[in-house]
């Protein structure tokens, strides 16, 4: 079907796949490392540790290239909302334009002080002013991904509204934010952007440590990022276990998809790995008894929902198992090198510059960005067939226009070149600018102040 | 005022907002690019620079701000333009892409490179004119609408047409005009003579065509939408003023005498052309399927949207405040000091 003929459906859906996948790389990343920034910075004044300040400094410069990637990239999902899914638009506007339209006032701020924080770093006599500068960028960053998940999450479980002869009605713009898939979906989204920041800026040091840097600055580093890595690490964990109590109550067709559940019944267990055959038989899965009943509903006899209970033509794609197993295997090998680096680092004779551990960190961020890649689209295709749950299908939301091909291509290569450059530009960036040689023009002032 | 006309008045003014500060960034661009060939980069340079960068990303908020807050007061408008403008909208978001991105680049990375300067001049003056087919298309004649409902986009009658042509000249030569006086005023605020030298010629040559441009689209109104024209005659106090103050502002520039209140006059030039041109294309937003009062939203996300409008002003007034008097109105940073 995908190759002989045109159905723009299709290429709609490809293309606003390819370009939330691209700008979710940059929009986490535009999340998270504010936050590390600030830490930073603040452990750095507060201490007066040039160390802190100088990494706070480093990470700013490199963060204006992401946040430039994110910026487009974000405009252009912006816009393509209304180019590729205009009879979505048309009904979503009239319920859900409020977040949306907050989202841009919380980008606004954050860009306005973003311009502001870059250029006054020896503006001020005291350092705190020059930090406060920071704070709403924290703010701006992660209120931005705060409303946008909220539109993700009506979308999910759409609310404040009523249907009247498939038209919405009454209209309650507050409710509508109010969705239940909005606490989970916005905790999980944030705290997930500040681990895999988090596990990002360690590997960086992590692969510097490897390849033989010694300097105090980089133990700094190195210990910093794990430590939040860690933290939110539990938070992430935490809250996805909620997202599954949320799913079993709200969108069992997704939950009871996921895990291959077709009878409703209590004791359910939990499938992980595996294949299924065409009569709907799981093979070779390892069972874990009573597993979904306790995910679902925190009671080993719980009953969980099973897929049979919905219309054939709503249930979601059955491959999203694959896609949640895969993504608990990175979570559990992030959670592995946490874990393993805190105790190093608590033990008495731990030793946190092990090289396999080293090693391990470094593998950890891109598998961190992995797994974001894996639980969005999971959760995306998760509620498939719908583009509004229950009230509107994908199929009919998409755009009739022709040409979605050629724009596909089009939006392909820039990615491409976009990916390509930034990551060029920031290896070099940093390759031409050692921490040492600032480190020691920075002492060598302070020793010598004229 | 009824909520939809308070609605459009924001989102217009919004409009404005973008349509001078983005003139200023894409002339820059391209003035940027241009200047590295004929061998004057080194003298305008860092002026063009000391005020691109802390505030390019801001630019491009005013952009989103207008088109999310359109579709939140006049949702049906998503449907009709969304399908029409898939290939310019693309366009543009690509060049908007390219320029942002290449930006940040060259600015921030270790070392500038010619492309990255080419990529980012060039784009600057494709992007107004990727942009102003939206304004085109809102004059009706470029999209069908079957009886099924079906929008279809006229492509080739765009391209054909002698009024699109003059909206994409408009749109170029504005933005190097109104670039130009910017940059006039703020070398000048800079005492940087040699520069000043070099943009205030900029601003004198691009002056002209700037005008004879805005008269031509008068004509090509004229014969594309006579309802439009007619009104527009009846505004006709304000496109006088708007002269006028264009007047005024060359006048001042060519006197090399208070080049802020030359600017001020650009932007009121600007401000009375593109207001009485809006309210001229009243009710319509696409002549002649949606008008303001058809195609609103409901009442509760109105009220909304304007409430989250006025404290997001709250926020962002200040803040834009703080910005311009830390970079644009700081008599030491713009002398990079």
């Amino acid at each position: 079907m995908l190759l002989n003929g045109y159905d723009p459906v299709v290429f709609s859906r490809i293309l606003t796949s390819l370009t939330l996948g691209f700008h979710i790389i940059y929009a986490t990343i535009g999340v998270g490392i504010p936050l590390m920034i600030a830490l930073a910075e603040w452990i750095g004044i507060k201490r007066n540790d040039f160390h802190y300040l100088l990494l706070a400094r480093r990470w700013a410069r490199g963060y204006v290239i992401t946040v430039a990637v994110g910026v487009v990239t974000g405009t252009a999902i912006g816009l393509q909302l209304s180019l590729l899914w205009p009879s979505f638009m048309r009904v979503a506007g009239q319920s859900i334009s409020l977040p949306l339209f907050l989202e841009t006032f919380a980008f606004f701020f954050e860009a306005i002080f973003l311009g502001i924080y870059l250029y006054t770093w020896d503006r001020f006599k005291s350092r705190m002013t020059h930090f406060w500068l920071l704070i709403p960028v924290v703010i701006g960053s992660s209120a931005s991904a705060f409303f946008i998940t909220i539109v993700n999450a009506f979308m999910n479980y759409p609310v404040g509204f009523t249907l009247v002869n498939g038209e919405i009605a009454d209209v309650n713009p507050i409710a509508a934010m109010l969705s239940p898939a909005m606490p989970t979906k916005v905790a999980h989204v944030l705290s997930s952007a500040y681990l895999t920041c988090a596990f990002i800026l360690a590997a960086i040091t992590a692969w510097s440590l490897l390849k033989g840097k010694k300097h105090i600055y980089y133990k700094k580093a190195l210990k910093l990022t794990m430590v939040c890595a860690f933290v939110f690490m539990i938070s992430t964990a935490l809250i996805g276990d909620l997202s599954g109590k949320y799913l079993a109550k709200y969108q069992p067709e997704k939950l009871a998809a996921t895990e291959w559940h077709f009878e409703t019944m209590g004791k359910a267990p939990l499938i992980l790995g595996g294949i299924l055959t065409e009569d709907n038989e799981v093979k070779y899965g390892l069972k874990i008894p009573f597993g979904l009943s306790i995910l679902a509903h925190s009671n080993p006899f719980a009953e969980v929902t099973g897929l049979n209970e919905f219309p054939e033509d709503e249930h979601p794609p059955l491959w999203i198992h694959y896609l949640f197993d895969i993504k608990m295997a990175y979570v559990a090998f992030m959670v592995l090198v946490s874990l393993l680096f805190i105790i190093e680092m608590v033990r008495k004779k731990g030793n946190t510059y092990r090289r396999w551990l080293l090693c391990a960190v470094v593998i950890a961020a891109p598998v961190a960005i992995l797994t974001i890649e894996h639980g969005w689209i999971f959760s995306e295709v998760g509620r498939q067939p719908w583009i509004l749950r229950g009230i509107m299908r994908t199929a009919e939301g998409a755009t009739t226009s022709d040409h979605v091909d050629l724009m596909l291509l089009l939006f392909a290569l820039l990615y491409l070149v976009l990916g390509i450059s930034s990551v060029r530009v920031l290896i070099k960036m940093f390759r031409n600018n050692h921490a040492e040689d600032e480190i020691a023009a920075y002492e060598k002032e302070a020793h010598d102040p004229l | 005022m009824s909520y939809e006309v308070i609605g459009i008045t924001v989102l217009w003014t919004f409009l404005f907002g973008y349509l001078i500060i983005a003139s200023i960034d894409f002339g820059a661009g391209f003035f940027s690019y241009y200047s590295s060939i004929t061998g004057t980069r080194h003298l305008i340079h860092s002026i063009i620079d000391r005020y691109l960068s802390p505030v390019w990303e801001v630019t491009n908020v005013f952009l989103v701000f207008f088109f999310v807050g359109f579709i939140g007061f006049f949702p049906d408008t998503a449907y009709y333009y969304g399908t029409a403008l898939l290939i310019p909208g693309s366009i543009a978001i690509v060049l908007l892409a390219i320029r942002g991105a290449y930006y940040a680049f060259n600015h921030y990375g270790s070392r500038s490179r010619k492309i990255y300067t080419l990529m980012y001049g060039a784009s600057g003056l494709l992007i107004p004119a990727a942009l102003s087919t939206v304004l085109t298309i809102s004059e009706g004649g470029y999209i069908k609408v079957t009886d099924d409902g079906k929008v279809i986009f006229l492509v080739n009658e765009l391209f054909r047409s002698s009024y699109s042509w003059s909206v994409v000249l408009l749109a170029l030569v504005s933005v190097l005009y109104i670039s130009a006086m910017f940059l006039s005023f703020y070398a000048h605020k800079a005492g940087d003579a040699p520069a000043f030298k070099i943009v205030r010629t900029y601003a004198l040559v691009w002056s002209l065509p700037t005008i004879l441009s805005s008269l031509l689209v008068f004509f090509a109104i004229h014969d594309h939408n006579r309802e439009h024209y007619e009104k527009m005659l009846d505004r006709s106090w304000m496109f006088a003023l708007s002269f006028l103050f264009f007047m005024l502002a060359v006048y001042l520039v060519w006197k090399r005498q208070r080049l802020g209140l030359s600017f001020i006059f650009v932007i009121l030039q600007f401000a009375f052309a593109f207001y009485g041109y809006g309210s001229a294309h009243l009710p319509y937003i696409l002549y002649p399927y949606l008008t303001i009062h058809d195609n609103f939203t409901n009442d509760s996300m109105a009220i909304a949207l304007i409430v989250a409008f006025v404290l997001g002003l709250l926020l962002l007034i200040p803040s834009l405040y703080l910005l311009m008097r830390l970079f644009l109105f700081n008599t030491k940073y713009v002398k990079g000091k």
